[in-house]
């Protein structure tokens, strides 16, 4: 958070320009899939389930210290291949056009206790249309925290650097909970609802099939293995909560990421709307195989641009991106994973207590609608 | 316990393990053309048949059931990347020995599959297979005489019934442009060496269209045979009149290949045909904005064509993006964004 409005500087005009060139941008990317892209998904999709496969069989005999370690590894790296580059990215749409009817955002199923259709939900429709807007877009704080000073402090904030390490550890059943808006959904009332009690089933159902083959059935077939098995899927699934969490957080919580106020969309253009995942989205800078594991939210700058532009394609569309935010002076936040990471552990931490000095001026977002009247 | 119970006791715990896959995802992995998997075959050759037409021979999965002369095949390439489906005749026997099957094909200009299969089809691809269907054959009893009324690529499902089936009496009057552009010349040319069919070839391109009073001179006992016609409509369409104004229709057996011709107007009635509604609607309204107007249970999310959360199977018709002013044809398996799609013509949406 800023006092300054770092767009301020940006007339309506460029604003809907920037929209436009970024149109074209998308425009590139849609003209130019194919072939390669589809070979690419299905190449991510064979290996995952090769890993996973091979992994599996390999924990069999996880007795052996050896085959444990290599085992538990390789289901680590399955189940964050299933999560990220491959489960986010097709639910997301990403791979639609291919129309694929076992790689599509209606059909897919991941390995993860929320089922995919609510998670599309919470997702897609409110994370991606609301980003960063305070009131609007839960995966602000993800309604336990405050990670902005523009967030109202409550008491129950002190306990966040705690909140967030147990929803890192237990990161699935965080977001299962929190697509079920459990939070919301407990009050008397709402417990009754009929919708909620059937979307309550149908993770009760996932979470019921989830455990029963990552703590019963894989470890029973281990036979002898029974319990460095049971240990070595509940490390996979750690690793793999921690690992999504962490890259998570640095998409929106790193210092330098703008939020809005609720009263700052009404009337949004496309240019507007561009503008504000623009300033309100994080990356991470690394290594092809870093992108790899996130997923390619490590762009996630051109991911919420581009929500539903196939993942393999953010590190060329990057390029371009960049050099928009150059042209149109605006800062492109990046840095390395430890460094992000901490930065938003940081912010976790100083915004568990109230804001030290009086609440700074509030974020002046220029009122859109009355400037492009004036102009 | 019987074995087919035990079996269905260990697939269950092993769709246990493989949640929320399912054990044939793995198997596809190492056995897609197996018994029990989704049909699919492999391209096992391409072989030119002519400068624009190839024949593709398939290698059917376990589940194939086979055809009967006459009959096509749906199949689903990957062009592109974006799984397409044309249907196609097919051209081997029915018996032939090693369990192939062919289709010939031509490739239309702008057609996205035929020039692919044509030009760019590589063996060893795996392809989506339907099962062979149609009702384009002959009958369990051999008729006496026989005419092929074929012009183009509507050769196809004819020489699947020519090689399947030889009668006393055939004949066949065939149209292409030039003879260079006669699909399966050579084997046609050694039919009639071995006195085993009579031909005419019709060059259309130095001899015109056919005209189908020509019949009376070129088979002049075309009214009593059993007679197959396959072609452009306007063939048909002029055999189908003239086989009904000679008192005759029943002798006559057509195929077409072309779907109707999509409307692509500036708006058009949408039909919600899970909830029984239809609607005008303009060429800029949003279907998920019709829909919801209608009273009809629309899926909805962000509005802006990003999330995915309204998409809907578009069953007929044609929609237009009002994002790019792209135009969606209805195929099985195509999903629209009803948030931002307008009617292009009469269309039917799948809510």
């Amino acid at each position: 958070m800023t006092a300054i409005d770092p767009t301020a500087h940006l007339t309506a005009e460029q604003i809907e320009e920037l929209g436009r060139e970024l149109d074209a941008i998308r425009d590139e990317v849609i003209a130019a899939r194919g072939e390669k892209d589809a070979a690419y998904i299905r190449k991510v999709i064979a290996a995952q389930r090769k890993l996973e496969l091979a992994s599996r069989g390999v924990l069999l005999f996880s007795i052996f210290p050896p085959a444990w370690l290599l085992g538990t590894a390789g289901l680590s790296v399955a189940k964050i291949m299933d999560n990220m580059e491959i489960g986010h990215n097709i639910l997301h749409g990403q791979w639609d056009w291919m129309r694929d009817p076992k790689i599509h955002s209606t059909t897919w199923e991941w390995d993860h206790v929320s089922p995919s259709e609510q998670w599309k939900h919470s997702h897609n429709e409110l994370h991606h249309t609301y980003t960063n807007v305070i009131g609007k877009d839960n995966d602000l704080g993800y309604g336990i925290m405050r990670v902005d000073e523009d967030q109202k402090w409550h008491p129950f904030h002190l306990g966040q650097p705690l909140w967030n390490f147990l929803n890192a550890c237990f990161f699935e059943y965080g977001i299962a909970a929190y697509d079920l808006e459990l939070g919301k959904n407990l009050s008397k009332r709402r417990r009754k609802n009929p919708e909620f009690r059937e979307r309550a089933r149908a993770v009760g159902r996932k979470i019921r099939k989830q455990v029963l083959k990552d703590y019963v059935i894989h470890p029973l077939l281990s036979g002898p293995s029974f319990l460095p098995t049971l240990a070595a899927t509940f490390t996979a699934n750690l690793v793999r909560n921690i690992w999504t969490h962490s890259v998570i957080m640095c998409g929106h919580f790193p210092e330098g990421v703008q939020v809005f106020e609720r009263r700052s969309i009404n009337g949004e253009t496309r240019g507007q709307w561009y503008l504000r995942q623009m300033m309100g989205s994080a990356n991470i800078s690394g290594s092809k195989a870093m992108h790899f594991m996130t997923g390619n939210l490590s762009h996630q700058i051109e991911h919420h641009l581009f929500p539903d532009l196939p993942s393999n394609r953010y590190a060329e569309v990057a390029v371009k991106v960049r050099a928009l935010f150059e042209k149109y002076e605006l800062e492109y936040v990046t840095g390395p994973l430890p460094k992000q990471v901490f930065s938003a552990w940081h912010k976790v931490f100083r915004l568990s207590l109230p804001n030290k000095e009086q609440p700074k001026p509030k974020v002046e977002t220029p009122d859109r609608e009355r400037e492009l009247v004036a102009v | 316990m019987t074995s087919t119970a035990l079996r269905s006791r260990a697939w269950k715990l092993l769709e246990m393990v493989t949640t929320p896959l399912l054990p044939s995802d793995y198997l596809d992995l190492v056995s897609p053309l197996r018994a029990g998997a989704d049909l699919r075959g492999r391209i096992e050759a391409v072989h030119p048949e002519t400068g624009d037409a190839a024949t593709i021979v398939i290698r059917p999965g376990r589940g194939w059931r086979g055809h009967t002369a006459g009959q096509y095949v749906r199949i689903g390439v990957d062009v592109d990347g974006v799984l397409l489906w044309r249907a196609y005749s097919l051209t081997s026997p029915t018996d032939r020995q090693d369990g192939r099957v062919t289709i010939t094909v031509k490739a239309i200009p702008d057609g996205k599959v035929s020039n692919h299969l044509v030009r760019r089809a590589k063996p060893g691809t795996l392809i989506r297979l339907d099962q062979p269907t149609g009702d384009f054959v002959l009958p369990r009893a051999k008729p006496a005489k026989v005419l092929y009324l074929t012009a183009g690529s509507g050769i196809t499902p004819v020489m699947g019934m020519l090689r399947d089936t030889a009668f006393d009496d055939v004949v066949m009057v065939h149209c292409a442009p030039r003879p260079q552009d006669v699909i399966f010349r050579n084997e046609l040319h050694g039919l009639v060496a071995d006195k085993k069919l009579r031909l005419t070839e019709v060059h259309t391109e130095t001899d015109g269209m056919l005209d189908i009073a020509r019949l009376d001179a070129l088979v002049p006992d075309w009214t009593e045979r059993e007679t197959w016609a396959c072609g452009p409509a306007g063939l048909l369409d002029a055999a189908e009149k003239h086989w009904a104004d000679h008192g005759v229709p029943d002798r006559l057996h057509t195929e077409r290949f072309r779907p109707t011709v999509v409307v692509t107007g500036e708006g058009g009635e949408v039909t919600f045909s899970t909830t029984g509604k239809a609607v005008d609607a303009d060429g800029a309204t949003p279907l998920l904005d019709i829909g919801e107007e209608a009273g009809v249970l629309m899926p909805s999310g962000c509005r802006m064509g990003i999330c995915f959360g309204c998409v809907t199977p578009l069953k007929a018709g044609a929609v237009r993006d009002l994002r790019t002013g792209e135009i969606t044809e209805a195929e099985p398996g195509v999903l629209i964004q009803t948030c931002v799609s307008a009617a292009a013509g009469p269309c039917d949406i799948e809510r």
